[in-house]
């Protein structure tokens, strides 16, 4: 066995176990820090396919911003995971077993797949000859999928739209910075100098 | 290059931006009172798109390596699409204004979906249909729970979020089955590797959990759990908007993906199609029966109705596509002139749903009610109306190709539906004596219902010349 099979499958097998781990453990912290193990392995992952610019994405991106929001989410908001297990557990039967003949479809099926004749090519060339990864990425992103980059581009500008339609609301009677209103004002109409005598008030 | 690309997908390009300036133009200004302004103007673009398409379209074009398609068959869907969402746009304005709950961001969002949608129906690629219905069904979820501050809205909203994310899940599921064993996302492609009557056990599954996928956008059972609480919480226009302009794009992406990428094997997914239609139209016309809540029962009557649209794919033939095409027209007609009346429904100021507040409404407006009785009919699928030439375009395509015992069953099923919509004209014309609903003057909504009401009958004439157009797309379409 090479070191590259030796790498593929301690990658494999911490990714299987994180994803595994993420889901059952008791603790929702504890599932966070399972997924960023699991994200880290399908870096590592990455690398051996070739694509380590998608690794170092997955890693600084992933790991670096999303699981720490993640992180932060789950001790800030106070859910009570114990009570939505108990909810899921009341499915769990029939979700096992819809799960179970899924899995022996696919069980059965296994044995007479076959793959369409130059699909294995295909995939075997995903990345032109001499061409760094970067610029590779960069080419089929901005040049071969354009149409496709700027539909993603319209979809987060849909949620963006979304997110504000449906959370912004404008409060009244409050009071709000006026910077403008700030900047015009007349010392000497704010204030008013009052003699006041002792023992009289106003 | 990029230029000949660009210029294919200008109707799209227009549309997009006009959201992006709407957008910009309202939240500088005067934020919701431009509503109704961008709402008419947005309705307006829409219709003036959809005679650009109609008019100046030639030929099939392709553009980005494949990915788009702009042929016969998608400028029918585009066409259909804009000017059911414009007419949407327009009820919805007179409606929600009045409710004043109209809201700038509503028009924006809804033509972002329409991008969305004339993407799905020009899809050439696995990513690019994903990427189109995402877009689409995300400014849908959107709108559904505009109305925030009620908890039915929200519901809706919710509901459709999460089950709509379970079916693009199987979506992208299936497409990554389909990629892996195809090597390719392109139809073009797949096509190649699913060729002869053959196609590898892979791709079957991976085509299988596809068709999962579209057939919870299109509602058809048992994907169609969904629906009966959305369309009853979705705002009355929102729901409208749900019933016409999206059922007509996921149509035309269903019968894209399983004729450009799985026309070589069509014998396999016919049968899927097939059962999916049975058990839309069986459980769509009984499951009507016991509805009290318009609403509830229009989404029962639009499962029905997907039914008998995927009897025409179930063919899969270019006369099964051609009368899946002119199926979904007139359903998108009868569903607009449906919810004007719909819409129209109120008591004391506020909008009822509830069917017993329809008995006797011909004695207070026998105009409307005889539009409605129209309108009902031809939902029913009773013979002189437009809504008979559709079902039997359905059921002949069905026969021809030799699923005789599908088109039996539909007709069965047709007669077993005919009865709740024939309940709601008996509530109408022999109900028991009720307080009467509020004598609305909305001439939009007379307007809609009119004109919807007028087409079902004049339109068995000569269809208004439609059956050649879409046996023209359906030609493109199956080769």
């Amino acid at each position: 066995m090479t070191i590259a099979a030796l790498a593929f499958y301690l990658f494999a097998i911490c990714a299987i176990a994180g994803g595994l781990f993420t889901v059952i453990s008791r603790n929702p912290v504890h599932s966070v820090l399972w997924l960023i193990l699991a994200f880290l392995s399908s870096a590592g992952l990455f690398v051996l396919l070739g694509a380590e610019f998608v690794a170092m994405l997955l890693v600084i991106v992933y790991v670096g911003a999303v699981a720490v929001l993640f992180l932060f989410v789950v001790m800030m908001l106070d859910i009570d995971f114990a009570e939505l297990k108990a909810e899921m557990a009341k499915y769990m039967p029939l979700a096992l077993l819809i799960g179970v003949v899924i899995l022996m479809q696919f069980g059965l099926a296994y044995g007479v797949w076959d793959y369409a004749e130059h699909a294995q090519d295909a995939r075997a060339a995903v990345m032109p000859e001499g061409v760094e990864n970067t610029a590779a990425l960069g080419m089929l992103l901005y040049d071969k999928y354009f149409l496709l980059f700027q539909l993603a581009g319209l979809i987060l500008l849909v949620a963006m739209i979304g997110a504000i339609v449906l959370t912004l609301r404008h409060r009244q009677n409050i009071k709000r910075q006026n910077v403008l209103a700030q900047m015009w004002r007349d010392p000497a109409k704010a204030m008013e100098l009052k003699d006041v005598k002792p023992g009289q008030g106003l | 290059m990029i230029q000949a690309d660009l210029n294919i997908i200008l109707p799209e390009i227009l549309l997009a931006v006009y959201a992006m300036l709407g957008l910009l133009a309202a939240v500088y200004t005067g934020k919701d009172k431009l509503a109704g302004l961008l709402t008419w103007t947005t309705a307006v673009v829409m219709v003036l798109l959809a005679a650009l398409i109609g008019l100046s379209g030639q030929g099939t074009n392709v553009a980005f390596g494949g990915m788009f398609h702009d042929d016969a068959f998608a400028r029918f869907a585009k066409v259909t699409i804009l000017l059911s969402a414009a007419a949407v746009l327009v009820m919805s304005q007179d409606y929600m204004s009045r409710k004043n709950m109209l809201r700038f961001e509503y028009p924006v969002l809804l033509s972002l979906a329409a991008v969305g949608m004339m993407m799905m129906v020009s899809a050439g690629d696995l990513m690019s249909l994903y990427m189109g219905l995402e877009l689409q069904s995300l400014a849908l979820y959107v709108v559904a729970a505009i109305r925030r501050d009620s908890v039915k809205s929200t519901e809706a909203g919710l509901k459709y979020f999460v089950l709509g994310a379970l079916s693009s899940g199987l979506l992208l599921y299936g497409a990554s089955l389909v990629y892996g064993y195809a090597g390719t996302t392109l139809f073009s492609g797949i096509i190649e590797a699913a060729s002869g009557g053959h196609a590898s056990l892979g791709l079957l599954f991976g085509l299988v959990f596809v068709i999962s996928g579209l057939a919870f956008k299109v509602s058809a059972v048992p994907f169609h759990m969904w629906t009966p609480d959305v369309y009853e919480g979705s705002p009355t226009p929102v729901t409208a908007f749900f019933a016409t302009a999206p059922k007509m794009a996921a149509m035309g992406l269903f019968a894209r993906v399983l004729h450009d990428a799985f026309g070589g094997v069509t014998a396999d997914w016919s049968q899927v199609i097939a059962l999916l239609s049975v058990l839309s139209m069986f459980v769509g016309a009984v499951a009507a029966i016991g509805q009290r809540d318009i609403k509830r029962l229009m989404a029962y009557s639009s499962i029905a109705h997907m039914g008998y649209a995927l009897m025409g794919l179930a063919a899969g033939t270019a006369f099964g596509v051609q009368a899946l095409l002119i199926y979904m027209v007139i359903y998108v007609t009868m569903n607009v002139g449906t919810f004007a009346f719909i819409l129209s429904m109120e008591k004391d100021g506020a909008p009822v749903t509830d069917l017993n507040a329809l008995n006797m409404y011909s004695k207070s407006e026998p105009g409307k009610a005889l539009a409605m009785l129209v309108l009902l009919f031809s939902l029913a699928g009773v013979p002189p109306m437009l809504g008979f030439f559709g079902k039997f375009y359905v059921v002949k395509a069905a026969y021809d190709a030799g699923l005789a015992w599908l088109a039996v069953l539909g007709v069965i099923a047709s007669v077993i539906g005919a009865f709740y919509y024939l309940r709601i004209v008996y509530y109408m014309y022999f109900g028991s004596e009720a307080e009467p609903l509020d004598k609305t003057r909305s001439p939009v909504l007379w307007g809609f219902l009119m004109a919807s009401a007028a087409v079902m009958v004049l339109g068995i004439f000569n269809m208004f010349g439609i059956e050649g157009i879409a046996e023209a797309a359906a030609a493109t379409l199956v080769n």
